[in-house]
């Protein structure tokens, strides 16, 4: 958007303002869940399995119980008398709450704690004895369903092995055909391992229940809290739970990424612990148990084909998928397609024809999974598509690039159908990737690559031209467990022309406070300064599905721009009356009505509202405000091109991100200064797991990087400089044109940094390294080359 | 458990407690003094969360027991601001140095400690000093910036009140 429609002092869609979270933030002021005391709360701590499979033999509380400060040791049993001890997945599958008579994964929660302080529930946690049988572990997903392999789910009716699903989607005998026919194909497996988001604040909340009102208030770090209500109402409503009586409260939330979106076991047991003590109860996880028990992401082990013509022009795609779901299905996943957007595996290619399949399996491994920052599974597509495009690219001979120019959807080609039935809104792949090759000086790179390796220097140039699908989701594919991805915007104009809106969305960094104020400015001209935003408690905000798969934007953002439509019809009516001319004799400009004809005879909003309230024409009800339920009529898809350069230290094998240029296109903008943070920090959280994240386990099911000190967040000294940029292609459907914008670098860098360490090798025969691609995965890379 | 009577200065007050002595200085910032500005992000010196300054050296106060800081003086976010906001806090702000807010405490209270022991820092530098901090939102690119705002304007000022 090149020219803002309003003044930096109304501060609409375009301008940079500064947050209006941060003056509480920077002073220390924020409200997090670990912050909410209540008189005379207690705390709760978590037994867990050090098994990944095993029968639980007996649990004696009774030292626990003996230790000063315990006030209650929690067991499946005790849960089982309220038949709270299993409760759904948001995938209709069903997990513990607490076991009865096994545990299915390392970490997994035995029994809780209740206690006076932190200190000595953590004590009672030490004290609690639990015999444990080890049973044989199933940790490989592609051992899952051997004939041989112990049935984890044997608690389920029918289960009688540890297949999950079965899913596939586009064309199979189509798309065979192709490659029967092909003059090229490529094959590949490639695995993108297990990995977590890693939110600075951990999960936790704090349950207070009064058993004269029934009341239950839940300060939960959550980013869906109108559906955790609903969800609490339908499992517990057995139990005397209703739902007019759950409130629950998503404070300030230091970061989510999809790991705040699953019901954990934790949150469920402090609720009922609240409920049968009668006490405040507060549950804060550690680090550790963060890692090791809260929901994964990626696990996904594809292998991926290819069929292209001799120059290049890519025609069929197949890939088919082993999901690792770990225990249970118990993925975030707000779509009615067991493996998410999966299919949107083409990518931003004009392909003829394409299939995938993908199987679940149960492992014995924690429960998920969740989407790290991304629309489910979008991210193992895109991994999928860029690093294949760039292994025909590899075996014909052919540039990076010049392979996804000839191959792109045309601009002219939108709304585009693709061969899985995704339309794409709009796009303008080529002019994204000409800007990333001109920004970063593509043709002297080359150069310098092939002036590096004649002097036997390891250089590399990566590309990934990325489709994103954010904004989930139109009522008829998206869901989660049957409530529809809709979202909401209620807002009201007081008499003095100041505005209070809410949201059934939930913020956690992304700035809602600021970029919602800025939409309403946008469409009614009232300074963001006098509009308050709220979200995150639902006694108060109109009912939504929450913040993750870019969707505030697309869903919440567009029902604030309803709304205000709705609102500035009102308006009309009442300006109409004011000014004593016909409502159709009235015209809006930003911030007033006036006489046509006559812009000296005008009233602004702000007299509209007062006059709403005061001098309110008959037979028009009183007050000026407005609610939107925003079902979207398709996803966005925002886009963009990225390259990145890397070094590599052929002694040791690290890889250094000399350059990272990233173009993204996320249509309209509503801020360009949180636009371009947010990207910071997707980019980041794409470095991650390309190069240093992953969750793993051995061969007994005991995870292998379960704390910081294995699992590896990068710091400030391992993340390059970014080099941002954007071009702008706004979103045909959506009223303000805006796509959503916070996970598309998540998704598109991975593959950037991948392609460019592969490129950097391919000299050596090396056509493909998964990730994390770490030194000593790069150093055998190399030296296997050598020996060979 | 062993308890003993400790007092600690924390942002100019003293505070006086009966505290087990394996109590950690961040809980006792957080709930015997109640200034929840200090955050937990991983309770094992990794994250930088609840970074606190310590007789003017950054620490981690979840690694640090409250005894250990018995008659010592403790500056938290809350200490930062006086009559107006120190420019750091104003660096943030200015240069979107934060997002969901969690981590920033911390890393203003090393980025303190830093500009105390250099007050011009490189980029590197500044990256180097704030690596004992994770963030997970920002990218750290706009932290650096926010340092970097910080820097300038404690020059300036210097510069100003020396002439």
């Amino acid at each position: 958007m090149s020219k803002c429609k309003t003044s930096a002092e109304v501060g609409g869609m375009g301008h940079s303002i500064k947050r209006k979270e941060d003056p509480r933030f920077i002073r220390g002021q924020g409200n997090y869940v670990d912050d909410v005391v209540r008189p005379g709360m207690v705390f709760m701590d978590l037994v867990r399995s050090p098994y990944a499979h095993a029968k639980i033999k007996s649990i004696n509380t009774e030292k626990a119980l003996a230790h000063p400060g315990v006030a209650a040791v929690i067991t499946g049993e005790t849960l089982k008398e309220y038949n709270l001890h299993m409760m759904p997945t948001l995938m209709s599958d069903t997990q513990m709450v607490l076991p009865i008579d096994k545990v299915c994964y390392q970490a997994q929660e035995v029994a809780a704690v209740v206690a006076t302080d932190r200190y000595s529930a953590a004590d009672g946690v030490e004290l609690v004895e639990v015999e444990y049988e080890p049973l044989p572990v199933v940790v490989d997903p592609h051992k899952a369903t051997d004939p041989d392999a112990p049935i984890i789910r044997d608690d389920k009716e029918g289960q009688d092995s540890n297949h999950i699903f079965h899913w596939e989607a586009g064309d199979r005998s189509g798309t065979d055909e192709i490659f029967e026919n092909a003059d090229v194909t490529v094959k590949e497996d490639i695995y993108l391992p297990r990995i977590h988001v890693a939110s600075i604040e951990t999960c936790g909340c704090v349950s207070e229940f009064d058993s004269v009102t029934g009341q239950l208030t839940v300060w939960m770090t959550t980013q869906a809290p109108h559906a955790i209500r609903t969800v609490l109402a339908l499992v517990a409503g057995h139990v005397g739970l209703q739902e007019d009586k759950i409130r629950i409260i998503s404070p300030d939330i230091g970061g989510g990424f999809g790991g705040k979106v699953p019901v954990y076991p934790g949150y469920v047991i402090a609720i009922a612990a609240s409920v049968v003590t009668g006490l405040p109860i507060k549950w804060i996880e550690d680090r550790r148990e963060n890692l090791q028990a809260d929901s994964f992401a990626r696990d996904y082990h594809m292998e991926c084909e290819i069929a292209a013509d001799k120059d290049g022009t890519l025609n069929g795609l197949r890939i088919k998928t082993l999901a690792d779901h770990g225990y249970a299905d118990a993925a975030a996943n707000p779509s009615k397609f067991p493996a998410g957007m999966f299919s949107i595996c083409t990518g931003s290619y004009d392909f003829k024809n394409a299939f995938v399949e993908v199987d679940g399996v149960y492992t014995n491994k924690p429960p998920g999974g969740i989407a790290y920052r991304c629309s489910f599974r979008v991210t193992e597509a895109v991994h999928a598509i860029e690093r294949m495009v760039d292994m025909v690219a590899d075996e014909i001979g052919m540039d990076a690039a010049d392979i996804r120019m000839n191959n792109f959807i045309p601009k002219d080609a939108f709304p585009y159908k693709s061969p899985m039935g995704w339309e794409y809104d709009s796009g303008d792949y080529h002019g994204a990737l000409k800007l990333a090759k001109d920004k970063i000086g593509y043709d002297e790179l080359l150069k310098e690559q092939a002036e590096k390796r004649e002097k036997g220097e390891l250089m590399g140039i990566g590309i990934s031209s990325f489709t994103e699908v954010v904004g989930a989701g139109p009522s008829k594919d998206f869901d989660i467990l049957g409530i529809k991805m809709f979202d909401s915007s209620e807002i009201r104009i007081h008499p003095t022309g100041k505005v209070i809106a809410r949201f059934g969305t939930k913020s956690q960094g992304q700035g809602h406070e600021t970029t919602y104020a800025q939409i309403i400015a946008e469409e009614l001209g009232i300074p963001y300064t006098d509009i308050s935003v709220e979200e995150g408690d639902t006694d108060t905000a109109p009912y939504g599905l929450g913040t993750y798969a870019s969707r505030s934007t697309p869903t919440a953002g567009a029902a604030a721009a309803m709304a205000c439509r709705k609102i500035k019809d009102k308006a009309q009516k009442i300006a109409s009356h004011l000014l004593e001319v016909a409502e159709e004799d009235v015209e809006w400009e930003v911030g007033k009505f006036s006489v046509k004809g006559v812009p000296d005879k005008s009233v602004t909003i702000q007299d509209i509202a007062f006059a709403a309230y005061t001098n309110h024409p008959q037979g028009l009800e009183a007050g000026l405000e407005a609610t939107h339920y925003y079902d979207p009529p398709n996803m966005t898809y925002p886009f963009g091109s990225y390259i990145a350069v890397v070094d590599i230290d052929s002694g040791t094998g690290e890889v250094k991100v000399r350059r990272f240029v990233a173009v993204d296109d996320c249509g309209n903008i509503i801020n360009p200064m949180i636009v371009e943070g947010q990207i910071h920090g997707g980019l980041t959280q794409g470095l991650a797991p390309a190069l240093f994240e992953e969750i793993s386990y051995d061969d007994e099911g005991n995870i292998t990087g379960g704390s910081f000190m294995e699992y590896l967040v990068p710091t400030a000294v391992e993340t390059p400089h970014w080099e941002t940029d954007k071009t702008v292609t706004p979103s045909p459907h959506h009223p303000l044109g805006a796509k959503g914008v916070g996970e598309s670098p998540t998704v598109g860098a991975p593959p950037a940094i991948a392609n460019a360490v592969v490129d950097a090798l391919s000299h050596l025969g090396v056509r493909h390294l998964d990730i994390p691609i770490t030194p000593e995965k790069v150093w055998r890379a190399i030296h296997k080359q050598d020996a060979a | 458990m062993a308890t003993q009577s400790i007092t600690i200065n924390v942002n100019g007050e003293a505070r006086t407690a009966e505290v087990e002595d394996r109590l950690l200085l961040v809980h006792f910032i957080r709930d015997n003094s109640g200034l929840t500005g200090t955050h937990i992000g991983c309770d094992t010196t990794h994250c930088g969360a609840c970074t606190v300054l310590l007789d003017g050296t950054a620490v981690k106060s979840c690694t640090v027991f409250a005894i250990q800081a018995n008659g010592r003086e403790v500056t938290t976010i809350e200490g930062m601001e006086g009559e107006a906001l120190h420019p750091l806090q104003e660096g943030f702000m200015e240069e979107h140095g934060l997002q969901c807010g969690f981590c920033t405490p911390g890393m203003i209270m090393s980025s303190k400690h830093l500009l105390d022991k250099n007050p011009t820092p490189s980029e590197e530098e500044i990256r180097w000093g704030i690596s004992g901090n994770l963030c997970r939102c920002t990218g750290y690119q706009n932290i650096v910036k926010a340092v970097q705002y910080a820097s300038n304007k404690l020059q300036e000022t210097t510069i100003e009140g020396g002439e």
